[in-house]
């Protein structure tokens, strides 16, 4: 096989800091991912993080409840502002997913050994952003039964069709199969460690469980490598896949005549945008991940240190981008797109753009620091700023363009309701309560990929020589 | 360990049928050893083998003489059908089972039909790949004879495999347990079909 796609670390010895602590092997990295999911009792910790996420899960079942049976007039979106914290949190979700596909499409594509032991999670995390995210546009269509029809080409009785020439509808098909790809993918990787767990588990009814989910995964050579080409093929597929994602998603905006909205910029200042939000999402979950379950061999400043540098980098694309549409402002001498800039920074919403320059093109400057990078504790902090920073981003992208637009007769304020909060918190909810529940019920780290990085799994040189090996294996044995 | 009955030279049963038989399998503790094993078995002139290992081992391929998968093909062939599919329902609906004039813009406005087509075209092949790797492992497979060897359990944790199966033309039960043995395994068991 031409591509061994789970590098070994080999160019380590280059940085100063392994992306495994020394001293694993393959039983212990096993035990140290299995035990988990594996455990018979669950942490008090896990019960109680887990409630948290539960009890705003149970606000969106009221949240969603008064909004199916009153209408979407219960949240404050109302002309001129008809998109707001719907179209807000989805492009927020959807951002953050984009790290998860990042970590495990693009960087194994690089040959980042660094990202083995982050991308499970990662990927699960982007699984859940996306269905967090999905909820709102289909709920914003306020009678979400019928948008069957509205979203998806299926021949119905009334002989009606989506119009593909709309933006919406492409991005129904970007994200529906962002988030069907992300599927495959996340649980092509998880069968071999399915695998594991079935042959780890004691209990019959986890063997049972954790054995139809391997499929009957048994290691075999022919298996992996096909298994091996499909998820190098998987991973080419969902890189442009990935790009096109949020591509399509800044469409929505950039393709209207709204000012503020119709940039050529948008594609790849929303890319890296949703990048720089996404890695801060996984700072955010890999932290308390690494503290709580003692990962640190695993999960090691290494990979703390890379993903602020990425943060760094996407954040300055972003920063740049921010830039580019204030100068484009003036430049264009359109009267509307400067009115524009100025109602963004002067306006009655200007607190909230210098809240976003100051968090996402200032704060995060502090990552340029080794002894910022250093300090766990401070960029978990941190994480949760940048998190709110591209939140309040598109906010104002969403909202400054859409309350005073061209006729000033048809200018008003936005404000959302206790509907639109609770709405939100509740996506918030239904994310951390998966995330417990995966990280209680399955592997968080993907153990067969962090196998192939301990030294053990390096070949001895004598394996090509066929016949010369009697004496390499005796002394291996010894 | 359970299988320690593998590691005493028990005398081999061979008056069993070798129907009953899958195969042999040699137990190793490291990936070089197993690919030395399978290295020599297929000089050794053993062909309907396999090896199974807790880790991918890209050496594993040529030391098995594996032939090249057909997946990408697949892949391929799933990208282009799923870009024509995209693009032909595209157009099939918005100039003749919908047709609807926007702006006066052509029915057949195919700049506008590109996102589609490339999320359809991605769709297509990652079904292919991820359906068509499976199919072609023949997976699901809930039972395998290779899960009877009490020893198999560590092929998902740290232990590596070769398995001679009775198919071989070259397989005879004894000759080719002492081959086993002779590459410095941690046991040789039977494989029960």
């Amino acid at each position: 096989m031409a591509n061994n796609v789970h590098a070994q670390a080999t160019s380590t010895a280059v940085l100063d800091v392994p992306v495994i602590a020394p001293g694993h092997d393959f039983e212990t990295v096993t035990e140290a991912v299995a035990q988990i999911p594996l455990a018979k009792r669950t942490p008090l910790g896990w019960v109680f993080g887990f409630l948290i996420g539960f009890t705003l899960l149970m606000g969106l079942q009221m949240a969603l409840g008064k909004l199916v049976v009153t209408g979407i007039g219960i949240w404050g979106n109302n002309v001129p502002v008809g998109w707001a914290f719907d179209i807000i949190n989805f492009v927020w979700w959807i951002g953050i997913g984009h790290a998860g596909t990042l970590i495990s499409a693009i960087l194994l594509l690089f040959r980042q050994s660094w990202r083995t032991s982050i991308n499970r999670f990662a990927e699960a995390m982007t699984l859940f952003a996306v269905a967090c995210a999905a909820m709102f546009p289909l709920l914003h269509t306020g009678r979400p039964w019928l948008a069957a029809y509205w979203l998806f080409p299926y021949p119905n009785t009334m002989g009606l069709w989506p119009q593909f020439r709309s933006p919406l509808i492409w991005d129904v098909f970007a994200v529906s199969t962002y988030g069907t790809v992300s599927a495959l993918f996340w649980y092509t990787g998880l069968v071999p460690d399915m695998a594991t767990l079935r042959d780890r588990a004691k209990s019959p009814i986890a063997k049972k469980i954790y054995g139809m989910v391997a499929l009957g995964w048994r290691g075999s050579a022919r298996h992996w490598q096909r298994y091996e080409m499909a998820y190098l093929l998987l991973a080419g597929i969902s890189t442009p896949l990935v790009l096109s994602v949020h591509s399509v998603v800044s469409f929505d905006f950039a393709v209207s005549v709204l000012p503020g909205w119709h940039a050529t910029i948008f594609p790849p200042y929303f890319v890296a945008g949703a990048i720089y939000s996404g890695f801060a999402m996984v700072l955010t979950l890999a932290v308390p991940l690494r503290k709580f379950y003692g990962m640190e061999d695993f999960i090691t400043m290494r990979h703390i240190h890379n993903m602020t540098k990425v943060m760094l980098v996407t954040g300055m694309i972003v920063a740049y981008g921010y830039a580019n549409e204030a100068f484009f402002a003036w430049y264009s001498a359109n009267p509307y797109e400067q009115f524009m800039m100025k109602n963004r920074m002067e306006g009655p919403y200007a607190v909230f753009y210098w809240s976003l320059i100051a968090i996402n093109a200032g704060m995060i400057q502090l990552f340029w620091f080794r002894k910022v990078r250093d300090n766990v504790a401070l960029l978990f902090v941190l994480s949760l700023f940048v998190n709110v920073g591209m939140w309040l981003e598109r906010f104002i992208i969403i909202v400054t363009s859409l309350h005073r637009d061209f006729l000033p007769s048809s200018w008003d304020m936005y404000a959302p309701t206790r509907w639109d909060f609770g709405m939100f918190a509740g996506t918030i909810g239904l994310f951390l309560a998966l995330f417990f529940l995966f990280v209680r019920f399955l592997p968080a780290i993907a153990i067969f990929e962090m196998r192939t990085i301990v030294p053990e799994a390096k070949l001895h040189p004598t394996a090509h020589k066929p016949g010369g090996g009697g004496p390499a294996l005796a002394e291996h044995h010894g | 360990m359970s299988h320690a009955e593998a590691h005493a030279p028990t005398p081999t049963t061979a008056h069993a049928a070798a129907g009953e038989l899958h195969g042999l399998m040699a137990e190793f503790d490291n990936p070089t050893a197993l690919v030395e094993a399978a290295n020599r078995a297929r000089l050794a002139g053993y062909r309907q083998m396999d090896a199974y290992s807790p880790i991918p081992i890209e050496e594993l391929g040529e030391a098995l003489g594996l032939p090249k998968t057909r997946l990408p093909r697949l892949v391929l062939l799933g990208g282009i059908l799923g870009g024509i599919g995209g693009f032909g329902l595209e157009a099939w609906t918005q100039m003749s089972a919908y047709p609807m004039n926007v702006g006066g813009r052509p029915y057949l406005s195919w700049p506008q039909f590109i996102p589609v087509t490339f999320e359809t075209t991605v769709l297509g092949a990652a079904l292919a790949c991820f359906l068509g790797m499976w199919a072609l492992n023949r997976l699901p497979m809930p039972y395998h004879p290779v899960f009877n060897v009490t020893a198999f359990d560590r092929a998902s944790t740290d232990r590596f495999f070769l398995c001679i199966e009775t198919g071989d033309t070259q397989f005879d039960r004894d000759g080719t347990r002492r081959f086993l043995e002779s590459l410095h395994p941690v046991g040789v068991s039977d494989v029960a079909s």
